[in-house]
């Protein structure tokens, strides 16, 4: 447990996604099995125990510590778990540490009387870090920042594989993962993928560029159609098997159990998850509302009902379509989905034009409906084969220009990790009039990323050289009508947020020039900002 | 003899706006504000000030504000070896290793049958670059209390640095910035590096220097040394750099290798702590006395009463009710522990 518990720790205080594959590979690497295949279960999310429950901590720590010392403690550390971990009064005679298969193994058979005792035993045998990683382990949620998708790309960096092959097999395998390490450390073969609705790794589009590929690239050699605002789900029933899946293999049909139930054919479907109000796509707002969540009840099915839009078939019943060109795939498409006749899956058409200049006109100009929310357009060469990544050449995203605001810079924080010592992350705002006829700023988004370091390095001298009050590792810097840095800001789309004080959240904000030149009172105003709401 | 009354003891000890003060033998203790004659119990800037007219503390301690100060630091000196009996008016005054740092004394003051022990800051544990705490009986114990939480019980400190190590071993394109106190903290830290067999160059912030030649010319070997200053861009990857806490988030360190930053500390025992400092290696090393050394410490002399200084007394306070000894807290203000 004892390793488990130390990178549990590390990974928590470790801002930088390389740092953390190191720590990742450093550990899977040298652990045992199967402690490590428990452990890459609990931070892949395939492994969660409801076996504690915070009243139950509190209890059984009030019952060591005097409570009044207990409420001091917790009031300076500000989190149960934790405040837990640290005062836990070991009793003397401690007696071995548990290793984590054993911690795991117990709770999945241990009755719910049988929890407390072995809490305590462990408990007692833990120091402070390994106390807390257990508490985390029972209460379920490891949060230390690790997604499921950065720990396979760990396992990929272990066995120097491509994470597509750890993706590939992923589902087929089982906690403690013996197979899969085997495989990774040569000393077996590739394990079996031959499990029903498993992932298919998908395959992704470049971006295009807009000075070489289209003189580069013949029009008649591609599809185009709209790049759906939603996000991309690979949708799979085989042999009474059904999974919803993200673009990185996640299953995530428990918050969608609208869409798994509308999985009514054998095989295997790639699209957009889209929710859809009278058979037309919402925005990615009312998207929102349904993500990250572990299930979804009648009210929120109601409110924001979600479908597919399909633009690749995978798998036609047990015939696996990923050799055949596009072309041909779209035809069994078009098949699949007009014989499914599915209010929930619908087919994403086709836009036909003749030359690059046609398709560029269509961009700029989305007629009303679905595509006035697509991002931008898919490019798809007709002859190409269903090849997972990012190949470059068969596809092809060519992204609709971002939205552009002239903002003000109001607060700056300091950054992690390469950037700890700087001011790297900026709240800016717009003009906004109030009932007087008063114009103040008002903050309309936040930005970290768009500049380079030498710019990173200015802006950071001028918010130090500026601040007006300090909150904390927040500054706020000097902007009114007569002085300020004006921001030349790029995103995606508005959308509506009662969150946020101006009532607009912006998606995918970040820095696409410094207008050093630029008057702040010359910055633009939240009305127009507004005309942009999605 | 053993029914004198807090206002008894008070007649040997009492606090004052300017800190703890002798009456009999008209010193005050770690004043915070210029006196008369001050008795200085280690080198901290919060404990040790200048502008006193004269100063009582160990050889070492004088040394350490002599380095900080000037040699001016107060019109008089006086130098006290540990166990070594100074007597003013009617009172005697022992001073008695503390453990906290090189120097660091507790205050053994007798006076009739009265016997009170000023602790200043201590800890227990085992200290390459300091002689160990050693405790005395006595009717009124001075204690801090700067980690008087049971959130506080401080691994060995010697896992904390092969935690260090691990890193710079995992990490050898990046710079290990230790945010450690200049005087005391620093030094025991590459003492225990040293002890953990690391005999590469250690570099060391420029404010670090003369408390390191100090420590050296008082027997603390502490290997090579060198400035970290004067270096060029993305600096001395895979190596350990020293710099006081407040360095390590700041400008200064954007000369290193993608620096990781750490720092030694007591607080780090608490991750919100570390977050809200960007650090992303917690060592928990402290010179203070955890809540088990306090509470063991206060076992073990069984004082008949306890009067605590400064830090979290609450718990404390409330522990001696629990334990049946009387406690009181002095609310002394102006000992800042923030960065120890």
């Amino acid at each position: 447990m004892r390793a488990f518990a130390r990178l549990l720790d590390q990974l928590a205080f470790t801002p930088s996604r390389n740092a953390k594959l190191t720590l990742l590979r450093d550990y899977l690497g040298k652990a045992p099995d199967p402690e490590r295949g428990w452990a890459l279960a609990s931070l892949t999310g395939a492994l969660t125990f409801d076996a504690a429950k915070p009243a139950f901590i509190r209890k059984a720590a009030q019952e060591r510590l005097d409570p009044q010392l207990f409420a001091l403690s917790y009031d300076f550390v500000g989190d149960l778990a934790e405040t837990v971990a640290l005062v836990w009064p070991v009793k003397p005679g401690a007696n071995r540490e548990p290793e984590l298969p054993e911690v795991v193994e117990s709770l999945r058979t241990a009755s719910r009387r049988e929890v407390p005792i072995l809490l305590e035993r462990w408990l007692d045998a833990l120091d402070a870090t390994g106390r807390w990683a257990l508490l985390k382990l029972l209460t379920g949620g490891l949060r230390v920042g690790v997604s499921a998708r950065l720990a396979k790309q760990a396992l990929a960096g272990l066995g120097d594989v491509a994470v597509t092959d750890i993706e590939e097999v992923w589902h087929s395998q089982e906690p403690p993962y013996g197979d899969l390490f085997a495989w990774l450390e040569k000393r077996s073969e590739r394990p079996s993928t031959d499990a029903p609705a498993r992932f298919r790794p998908v395959m992704l589009a470049q971006a295009i560029d807009e000075a070489t590929d289209f003189a580069r690239y013949d029009a008649g050699d591609y599809a185009a159609e709209w790049k759906w605002d939603g996000i991309r789900v690979q949708a799979a029933h085989e042999r009474g098997e059904r999974r919803l899946y993200s673009r990185t293999g996640e299953d995530i049909a428990g918050a969608f159990p609208d869409v798994l139930a509308a999985l009514d054919f054998e095989g295997v479907i790639d699209g957009e998850l889209l929710i859809f109000n009278d058979g037309h796509a919402a925005s990615f707002g009312d998207l929102q509302q349904r993500l990250n969540r572990k299930s979804a009840d009648a009210k929120l099915l109601a409110k924001f009902p979600a479908g597919i839009r399909a633009y690749d078939l995978l798998m036609d019943g047990e015939e696996d379509l990923r050799g055949l060109p596009f072309a041909e795939r779209r035809k069994r498409l078009e098949a699949f989905i007009a014989r499914l006749k599915s209010p929930r899956i619908d087919l994403s058409p086709l836009q036909p034009f003749a030359s690059w200049e046609e398709l560029a006109t269509l961009r700029a100009n989305p007629p009303q409906g679905d595509p006035a929310i697509a991002e931008g357009l898919m490019l798809k060469r007709w002859d190409s084969i269903y090849e997972p990544g990012r190949p470059k050449g068969p596809w092809f995203k060519w992204k609709r220009d971002p939205h552009l605001v002239d903002a003000v810079l109001m607060y700056a924080q300091r950054g992690h990790g390469k950037r700890s010592g700087f001011y790297s992350d900026y709240t800016f705002g717009v003009w906004r009039e109030d009932a007087n006829g008063d114009r103040a700023l008002t903050p309309v988004g936040k930005a970290y990323f768009g500049f380079t370091d030498e710019e990173l390095k200015r802006i950071d001298k001028f918010v130090r050289d500026n601040t007006v009050e300090r909150f904390g590792p927040v500054r706020s810097v000097r902007a009114d009508r007569d002085f300020g840095l004006v921001l030349e800001i790029a995103f995606e789309g508005l959308q509506r947020s009662a969150r946020h004080k101006s009532g607009v959240a912006m998606r995918f904000p970040r820095v696409n020039r410094i207008r050093w030149d630029k008057p702040a009172r010359e910055a633009d105003e939240l009305p127009a900002l507004e005309k942009l709401l999605d | 003899m053993r029914s004198r009354s807090m206002a008894g003891f008070r007649q040997l000890l009492r606090n004052t706006p300017q800190g703890l003060y002798c009456p009999p033998g008209d010193f005050h203790i770690d004043p915070v504000a210029p006196v008369a004659r001050a008795l200085v119990t280690h080198g901290h800037s919060d404990h040790a000030r200048s502008g006193h007219g004269t100063v009582l503390a160990t050889p070492e301690t004088l040394a350490i504000m002599g380095a900080r100060y000037g040699e001016s630091f107060a019109a008089t000196t006086q130098a006290a070896r540990y166990g070594e009996k100074i007597s003013h008016n009617d009172v005697s005054v022992t001073l008695v290793p503390a453990g906290h740092v090189l120097g660091s004394a507790q205050a053994v003051l007798r006076w009739k049958d009265i016997t009170i022990v000023v602790s200043g800051d201590y800890k227990r544990r085992r200290d390459p670059t300091c002689a160990l705490f050693e405790p005395v009986p006595c009717d009124v114990f001075v204690s801090e209390a700067t980690f008087g939480l049971p959130v506080f019980r401080f691994p060995d400190a010697s896992e904390e640095v092969a935690k260090l190590l691990k890193s710079v071993a995992l990490f050898p394109e990046r710079t290990h910035l230790v945010g450690a106190y200049a005087l005391g903290k620093a030094q025991r830290i590459i003492s225990l590096l040293r002890e953990a067999g690391y005999d590469k160059t250690i570099y060391v912030h420029g404010a670090m220097a003369s408390m390191n030649a100090l420590y050296e010319a008082h027997g603390v070997q502490l290997g090579p040394l060198a400035p970290a200053t004067d270096v060029a861009r993305n600096a001395l990857p895979g190596e350990i750099v020293i710099a006081p806490p407040s360095a390590i988030a700041d400008k200064w360190a954007r000369r290193f290798a993608d620096p990781i930053p750490a720092f030694a500390s007591g607080w780090m025992m608490v991750r919100a702590r570390a977050r809200q400092r960007h650090v992303e290696l917690p060592l928990v090393i402290s010179d203070h006395a955890d809540w088990d050394e306090l509470t063991e410490t206060i076992s073990e002399i069984k004082p008949r009463e306890l009067w605590i200084t400064h830090g979290s007394e609450d718990a404390l306070l409330r522990w001696s009710e629990l334990n049946g000894i009387t406690a009181h807290a002095l609310e002394i203000i102006g000992y800042a522990d923030e960065d120890d």
